[in-house]
């Protein structure tokens, strides 16, 4: 038998393998546009504290609910995004958005997030606001981490950097705000750039 | 022993190296979920998961998901072994005549 034969099978193995348990469909555009939001969003933040409520922010007031809000819409929006343009590029790879692959992908993604989230909210509530910023940096790392498995292998070394900036948050909490930014932010501009020129271009 | 007697023949078919390949890295799949990914037709498809379970290579599962029969597979140890096996097999002569 030739050669040609068995690398062909090599590889329909390893298609098979990757097809039938990873949704790869990811679009980097929704990266990009997640990322635009975030410094969107923190730049409003910024100027309202820094101009009403003299450069702190306190749990009461409206300053803090306003920043509350913008941190969900900025979610929102960046869940929206993600979810149309997703859409848009599995159809274009003739895949489906709703099987096997992509309900494990969102499964192991809500997990940790879920958790992080419910946790900021309960020890907000408590009044402990300093760690917030890279709490959220470090759920998120993990659930891109855990999300890696199911999707494209890339988005792991993503969830490091959030992780890696979550820490330095925890450690020195002043910078908070601005590992938030580079991290949702910046991180997600740079990532969704070369995402989107590594898969998205063909 | 050359490595040539380690190809499997039963896995030396498009449709069964795809019904393999998909059960080693998920727990289990079902008839849909199989025909969609390999793109056979239904009595393709069960002739070759029949022959793949004959082999004992794969478990197969009846069962209701409401009223709807649903067959499910996944892979026995057995299969599992005669898989890497395989691999190794076709790696092992890709890598000589290289």
């Amino acid at each position: 038998m030739k050669s040609k034969d068995y690398l062909k099978d090599i590889s329909e193995i390893k298609n098979m393998m990757n097809k039938s348990s990873r949704f790869i469909s990811l679009s980097g555009l929704s990266g990009i546009l997640a990322g635009v939001y975030a410094l969107i969003g923190a730049a409003i933040a910024y100027s309202l504290v820094i101009s009403y409520s003299y450069g702190r922010l306190t749990l009461d007031g409206w300053v803090f609910e306003t920043c509350l809000f913008i941190l969900f819409m900025v979610a929102f929006l960046s869940i929206l995004t993600g979810i149309f343009l997703t859409t848009r590029k599995a159809k274009k790879d003739g895949s489906k958005i709703w099987d096997s692959t992509s309900r494990r992908l969102v499964f192991n993604f809500l997990v940790p997030l879920a958790v992080g989230g419910l946790y900021i909210l309960i020890i907000l509530s408590q009044g402990k606001y300093g760690q917030s910023g890279g709490l959220m940096l470090i759920f998120y790392g993990l659930a891109l981490v855990n999300a890696s498995k199911y999707s494209i292998g890339d988005i792991q070394y993503l969830g490091y950097i959030q992780i890696i900036l979550g820490l330095i948050g925890a450690w020195k909490p002043g910078y908070g705000f601005w590992l938030w930014v580079l991290g949702f932010g910046i991180m997600h501009i740079v990532y969704g750039t070369w995402m989107h020129f590594k898969y998205d271009r063909n | 022993m050359s490595i040539i007697n380690n190809i499997n023949k039963l896995f030396d078919h498009r449709i069964r190296l795809g019904i393999m390949s998909v059960l080693m890295v998920n727990e289990y799949a079902d008839f849909n979920m199989l025909k969609e990914l390999l793109g056979a037709t239904d009595g393709n498809l069960a002739s070759h998961t029949k022959a793949l379970e004959k082999a004992e290579y794969i478990k197969v599962e009846k069962q209701f998901i409401g009223r709807k029969p649903n067959t499910r597979y996944s892979t026995t140890k057995l299969g599992r072994a005669a898989f890497k096996k395989h691999i190794d097999a076709l790696e092992a002569i890709i890598k000589k005549q290289k």
